[in-house]
């Protein structure tokens, strides 16, 4: 044994090369902040795994996709949980990389001399963004279907080769039988094959440069000592195996817990029926880490949505890049750097603020909204009456809200007559306004007296 | 960014060896196989990746045809409806199944014209529905809104709904597929 074992030893250089990596000193200060990133890299692997398993059955062609999903997930052993595990690690790897990113902002990880661990980690972030959202055409129901075109739009507003850019993403004149194989093919080959690239690069400047030590107030970096002030320090610190390590595999085995916990007694979400272009009566919604960016596109103004959408993602980008070029010096402790505070206070607020609007779409019109509610048409007659049937059949109730029901895309009507006058009622449904359509050529004048009568009897006493 | 100097504690003096002195010669020959590895690498690379990177920009290269389909016998729309339709994509894959169709709003405006307006709406591309009662298209995405004319009602589309060619031959109506309209 003992001599197989040394035999091993000596042409694979486990005790030589491999051990001195894995036991590499780092800082004594190591805390529990510093386990997201390689739970980010747990998941990741959860993700190849899973995803791997997936691929086993799923059929990448338009015209089965849907249904092998609908097989892994209701036939196939395992198979819901399988798909589960898959589903909740890519929404725990978007929010550990987005974690880790904060934490490594807030702490000036970037400084000198670790600018290009950063930019390596900015384009894993982008690279897993890619992947949540090509992942979501891959379930080939009808909200992955209408992402794409949601983004061939935001795409094809590039000045000059937005269409040609359109064209490589969505490989053809439209969304159709090619897009779901370019997607599949980035989301299973191209993108992972990048991500591990990026990661092995990530991981090798973590060796070269070390684990950053604890940010302390009134100890700038400086690009003269830094690297002697570092190297005092792990002279004095504990290996990284397993003394510093056992706290990543602490963490990360409770996120695997969780994500398994989740695929077993929540399971992966129902398909929202297989896609079909000529079935229109869809409600198409993003995974929820693309909700705020759904908000965000109803909510501001029209003027500024081609800024947002072409200048957005391009600053943020070029920022992120930019940022450890830019202040690659001076004090790493987040109290000293106001502004790296408030921008990631901004960043969680309107992303907070915006993701459940997102996962609310208050300014999505009701399409299928029910009829109005009994306690509305009770004890109408006559003209009212029939104004509340017109009230629903002129599609009112699919964007205002009446007692409770109907969509919230307009102001709710519920006690409207305190408000409005029947004359400032029937100005506002002939002529519009903001997002109201003009009903002038659209009502008889029956139905406009009809429709404002029974508006007229929405008042709060 | 004043001073990019490798502070000297990372590289001792010591560990600076002086290069061995090269010959003439033995340079220019270490040039020239470097310079030639790298030139043979590149055309080796282009040789393989011109062909990959033609291929997945074939749409670039090859416009698919916008081709005129053939809805039905005219008479099977009544003035004044809008109904909806499936018209064959631009570029069908035998493959494709349902997506090698897309869907139009097809109205028969009088008796011998149409308009087709694609489902799209111009602002983020999401199916738009046909209310006939309130003769308004709405979008159930961010709440684009358009008349019976396609023009826009409220909400934030951009410009109104795109709109097929039609033609009537032989009594039927024929609709010509179209690209994605980008808004």
């Amino acid at each position: 044994m003992k001599g197989i074992w040394s035999m091993l030893d000596d042409r694979l250089g486990i005790s030589s090369a491999i051990m001195p990596i894995i036991t590499h000193p780092v800082p004594r200060d190591v805390n529990w902040w510093y386990v997201f990133g390689s739970a980010a890299l747990v998941a990741f692997i959860m993700q190849v795994i899973t995803g791997v398993a997936l691929a086993f059955i799923y059929v990448p062609a338009p015209n089965a996709a849907y249904d092998s999903l609908q097989f892994i997930t209701q036939q196939q052993v395992l198979g819901s949980v399988v798909r589960g595990i898959h589903y909740f690690g890519a929404s725990a790897m978007v929010i550990l990389v987005g974690i880790h990113g904060i934490q490594v902002f807030l702490m000036g990880v970037y400084k000198f001399p670790r600018e290009l661990t950063w930019v390596a980690g900015v384009i894993l972030l982008a690279l897993t963004l890619a992947m949540a959202f090509t992942g979501q055409l891959l379930r080939y129901d009808q909200d992955g279907y209408w992402s794409v075109f949601i983004l061939s739009e935001m795409v094809g507003r590039v000045p000059a080769i937005g269409w040609p850019l359109v064209q490589a993403l969505i490989a053809g004149q439209t969304v159709g039988g090619a897009t779901l194989t370019r997607f599949f093919a980035l989301h299973v080959f191209v993108i992972p094959a990048l991500i591990f690239i990026f990661i092995g690069t990530h991981l090798y400047l973590v060796l070269r440069h070390g684990v950053s030590e604890l940010p302390r107030a009134g100890v700038p970096v400086n690009p003269k000592t830094y690297r002697a002030y570092y190297h005092r320090l792990v002279e004095n610190g504990i290996p990284f195996w397993p003394d510093a390590a056992w706290k990543d595999v602490v963490f990360s085995c409770a996120v695997g817990v969780v994500v398994v916990a989740l695929a077993v007694f929540v399971g992966p979400p129902d398909l929202n029926g297989p896609v079909n272009p000529t079935q229109i009566n869809t409600d198409p919604r993003p995974d929820w880490y693309f909700a705020w960016i759904f908000a965000l596109f109803a909510l501001m103004p029209p003027g500024l949505e081609n800024y947002v959408i072409l200048g957005g993602p391009v600053l943020i980008g070029l920022i992120l890049l930019a940022l450890p070029f830019v202040a690659p010096y001076g004090e790493r402790v987040a109290s000293r750097r106001p502004w790296a505070i408030a921008f990631v206070g901004f960043l969680l607020l309107s992303m907070g603020t915006l993701t459940p609007l997102g996962l609310q779409a208050p300014w999505s019109p009701v399409i299928d909204v029910g009829p109005l509610p009994d306690s509305v048409t009770q004890g109408l007659t006559g003209s009212a009456a029939q104004g509340a049937v017109v009230f629903q059949d002129k599609g009112c109730h699919s964007c205002h809200m009446i007692d409770g029901s109907g969509g919230r895309r307009g102001p709710d009507l519920s006690y409207v007559a305190d408000r409005l006058t029947p004359a400032q009622m029937t100005i506002r449904i002939i002529a519009g306004r903001g997002n109201m359509p003009a009903f002038g050529g659209n009502i008889t004048d029956t139905q406009l007296s009809e429709v404002v009568d029974f508006l007229a009897t929405r008042k709060s006493r | 960014m004043s001073d990019d100097q490798a502070p000297p504690e990372t590289i001792p003096p010591a560990d600076r060896a002086p290069a061995p002195p090269l010959l003439a010669e033995e340079a220019s020959r270490r040039g020239f196989f470097a310079r030639i590895s790298v030139a043979l690498m590149g055309l080796a690379g282009a040789a393989v990746g011109l062909p990959v990177l033609s291929y997945l920009v074939t749409p670039w290269l090859r416009p698919a045809p916008q081709e005129w389909t053939t809805m039905g016998p005219v008479d099977s729309f009544t003035v004044g409806q809008t109904v909806l339709k499936a018209i064959p994509d631009v570029s069908p894959l035998p493959w494709a199944g349902q997506v090698a169709e897309s869907a139009i709003w097809v109205r028969r405006d009088s008796d011998q014209t149409f308009t087709v307006f694609a489902i799209n709406c111009t602002h983020l591309g999401c199916p738009v529905n046909w209310r006939p009662d309130a003769n308004l298209f709405l979008c159930p995405c961010h709440g684009g809104v358009y008349y019976s004319d396609g023009t826009v009602a409220g909400g934030p589309p951009p410009r109104p709904l795109f709109q097929h060619e039609t033609r009537i031959q032989g009594g039927q109506l024929q609709v010509r597929t179209r690209p994605l309209g980008i808004g």
